[in-house]
């Protein structure tokens, strides 16, 4: 199975998601430039996080128009695994590839800290091997992880289990409280219809090493290399 | 020819920096203040070649299509010659 890691200008979690699959998943990885448009040797495809173009007019707006992103797209329809990661998200968002949007913070600052989500299914190709109601600590960095969406958009999401994470507090109860930007209903991540294609605020692939202060992140991209060796 | 382009957010969705202004607005003595709320503000120049008609499409298409992002804002153009 190979991975790719897609880079654009100012993208700058790449190396840690090459650094992730290289050494824990232990699999072929590679980096994509955005300008280029040839996926056909990858099985997963990570979009990472970042400052894409800047950030300039909305965060992932930009990058949204690079020539890889066509592919992307393309590439999720075939059904085979897009990850995007806080601005990958957020790319994923303004392409249309995830419903909702991401705005900036409830308070306005840049959180850069460990927060914790509850797993909310186990039924996605990323979350296979973590049980529903587990709580990982994963650490956020951004300014525009805000999540908002229309009722209806809402209402389809939860009825579909597309929900996948969800901020909550140590011990998994999801208050206001644990909410650290002000996301509607607490999402930290989403799938597509297809479950294919996931993004989320949190990083898993900062969380890979004890050292870095949690490991939690692992079975994430554990859970992502069991589905693909499955269908191998 | 010009085209300008107003992005605003959709009534109902949270404009923090839009309440921070507010605020700040507030602790400095203005008052009647009910709502503050952020948008953004192009300007396109476009060649002779553009009619006020095309120009209003260009606009539009650019305003849909790149400048907002229909979940979450509004649109409004208008034309300058």
């Amino acid at each position: 199975m190979k991975f790719g890691v897609i880079v654009f200008p100012g993208s700058n979690c790449d190396h840690d998601a090459y650094h992730v699959i290289s050494k824990h998943v232990g699999q072929p990885v590679s980096f994509i430039w955005h300008k280029e448009t040839d996926l056909t040797d990858y099985d997963a495809v990570i979009i990472p996080g970042g400052f894409s173009y800047g950030d300039y007019l909305r965060a992932g707006a930009l990058a949204r128009f690079s020539p890889v992103m066509a592919s992307v797209k393309q590439f999720a329809a075939e059904g085979r695994f897009v990850l995007g990661i806080c601005n990958g998200f957020q790319i994923l968002a303004e392409a249309g590839l995830l419903p909702g949007a991401l705005i900036r913070n409830r308070d306005l600052h840049f959180i850069c800290q460990h927060i914790h989500v509850r797993v909310e299914t186990s039924d996605t190709p990323f979350t296979g091997e973590l049980k529903r109601g587990r709580v990982l600590r994963l650490p956020v960095a951004h300014a525009e992880g805000n999540y908002v969406c229309d009722d209806a958009t809402l209402a389809g999401l939860e009825r579909e289990n597309r929900i996948v994470f969800r901020y909550c507090d140590a011990a998994g109860n999801v208050t206001d409280a644990a909410n650290p930007n002000g996301s509607r209903a607490n999402i930290a991540g989403i799938c597509n219809r297809e479950r294919n294609v996931m993004g989320l605020m949190p990083h898993p692939e900062r969380a890979c090493e004890d050292l870095l202060g949690s490991s939690d992140g692992r079975d994430i991209f554990r859970s992502l290399t069991h589905t693909l060796a499955a269908l191998a | 020819m010009k085209a300008k382009v107003y992005v605003t957010l959709k009534a109902g969705v949270l404009d923090p920096q839009g309440k921070a202004i507010q605020h700040s607005v507030e602790l400095l003595g203005y008052e009647g203040i009910v709502d503050v709320r952020q948008g953004k503000y192009f300007e396109i120049a476009l060649d002779g070649a553009a009619n006020g008609e095309s120009a209003r499409e260009i606009a539009e298409r650019m305003a849909r299509e790149v400048l907002s992002n229909p979940v979450i804002e509004d649109y409004r153009v208008e034309i300058e010659s």
